[in-house]
C-alpha cells in the first residue's frame, strides 16, 4: 500500500491496456441495468446520430479506476471519482467470429496529481485514450479519483 | 420539447436497493474489477469491510434507479429520447457493501438552458439507516431534436 509520504506530484502509478467488444457490452448492460439501446443496436445508435453502437460512458470510466483500486489496494480508500465523458467509444461489429472479439482498445494511465498532506489524500489523474478506430482521442477528461493514504 | 426549470430543487421519492453479493460480483466482472475484495468475502473482511466491497462505481447501479423518477417527470418537460452523459461524480462517505439494503433518493439539483437542448443535473444521495454512503452527481447533455450536433 503507497504510503503519502513516498510520493510526489507528477508520479506516475501506471498504465494499463482494456480491450472492449460487443459481448462487455453486453454484460455491462446486464450487470448495470442500463438497457439504453445505443450500446448494442447499430441502426438504433445511428437513428440517434451516431456511427454506430458505443460503449457505456459509465463502462468506460468503471473500466479506468481499476488501476487506481489496485495501487490503492483496497478499493474503498478510493473516496471520491469523477469523470467528464468528452468522446465516444465506438464499439463495432467484429468483422467475423464470436462477438466477444474485442474491437475497441482503451489505454490508460494514472499519475499524481495533488498531494493533501493533512487530509492524506492524493489525487489521482487518469488518463484515458481511446487506441482504436479511425480517431484515436481522449475520451474522459478531469478524471480524478482521490485515494486515502496512510 | 418545453423545459421547467421552475422543476429545480424537486426531491423525487426514495427508492431502496438491496446489495447482493452476486450484484457486486457480476458488475465488478462486467467493469472488470479483478480486486478479490470484490469477489471474495474473506478477502473483503480481512481488509475491515463487513461483507463482499461494491466497486467505486457501483452505486450507478442504484443512483439510475433513483434518476429514473426525473425521466418519468412530466412537469420537469426533459425529452430524454436525446441524452448524452456529460460528467459524473461518486463521493464515498463510507463503502457500500453486500447485505446493505439503501435508500436513494435524486434531487433534480440544476437545469441549464443551451439553446434548444438543456444541461440537467441530478444528485443522488444513498444512505443505509439514514447515514450517508454515496453521493451521486450526475450531468446529462439533453439534445434538442433536429440540432446540428
Amino acid at each position: 500500500m503507497p504510503l503519502i509520504s513516498d510520493l510526489e506530484k507528477g508520479q506516475s502509478i501506471g498504465h494499463r491496456t482494456i480491450e472492449l467488444s460487443r459481448a462487455d457490452l453486453i454484460r455491462y448492460a446486464a450487470a448495470s441495468g442500463d438497457h439504453n439501446p445505443i450500446h448494442w443496436n447499430d441502426r438504433f445508435a445511428t437513428e440517434v446520430g451516431l456511427d454506430g453502437v458505443i460503449a457505456h460512458g459509465m463502462l468506460t470510466m468503471g473500466v479506468s479506476v481499476e488501476l487506481v483500486t489496485h495501487w490503492a489496494g483496497d478499493p474503498a480508500k478510493v473516496v471520491d471519482y469523477q469523470t467528464r465523458f468528452t468522446k465516444p467509444v465506438p464499439v463495432p461489429e467484429p468483422e467475423q467470429g464470436p462477438p466477444d472479439i474485442p474491437t475497441a482498445r482503451l489505454e490508460i494511465s494514472g499519475k499524481v496529481g495533488k498531494l493533501d498532506a493533512e487530509a492524506k489524500t492524493a489525487r489521482i489523474d487518469l488518463t484515458v485514450n481511446l487506441a482504436s478506430g479511425d480517431e484515436p482521442s481522449k475520451v474522459l477528461t478531469k478524471s480524478q479519483a482521490v485515494v486515502v493514504l496512510d | 420539447m418545453s423545459i421547467n426549470t421552475a422543476r429545480e430543487g424537486h426531491t423525487y421519492p426514495a427508492i431502496t436497493y438491496q446489495v447482493s453479493r452476486e450484484a457486486i460480483r457480476d458488475f465488478a466482472v462486467a467493469v472488470k474489477a479483478e480486486h478479490p475484495a470484490h469477489h471474495d468475502r474473506e478477502a473483503a473482511t480481512g481488509l475491515g469491510h463487513q461483507d463482499l466491497l461494491a466497486p467505486p462505481t457501483f452505486a450507478v447501479v442504484i443512483s439510475q434507479r433513483a434518476e429514473a423518477a426525473v425521466i418519468a417527470d412530466p412537469e420537469a418537460g426533459i425529452d430524454f429520447s436525446r441524452v448524452v452523459h456529460a460528467d459524473e461524480r461518486f463521493i464515498h462517505h463510507h463503502p457500500i457493501t453486500a447485505g446493505e439494503t439503501l435508500t436513494a433518493a435524486t434531487t433534480l439539483e440544476r437545469i441549464r438552458l443551451m439553446g434548444a437542448g438543456a444541461m440537467v443535473t441530478t444528485v443522488t444521495e444513498i444512505t443505509h439507516d439514514g447515514a450517508p454512503r454515496t453521493t451521486v452527481t450526475s450531468t446529462l447533455l439533453v439534445r434538442s431534436d433536429g440540432g446540428d450536433d
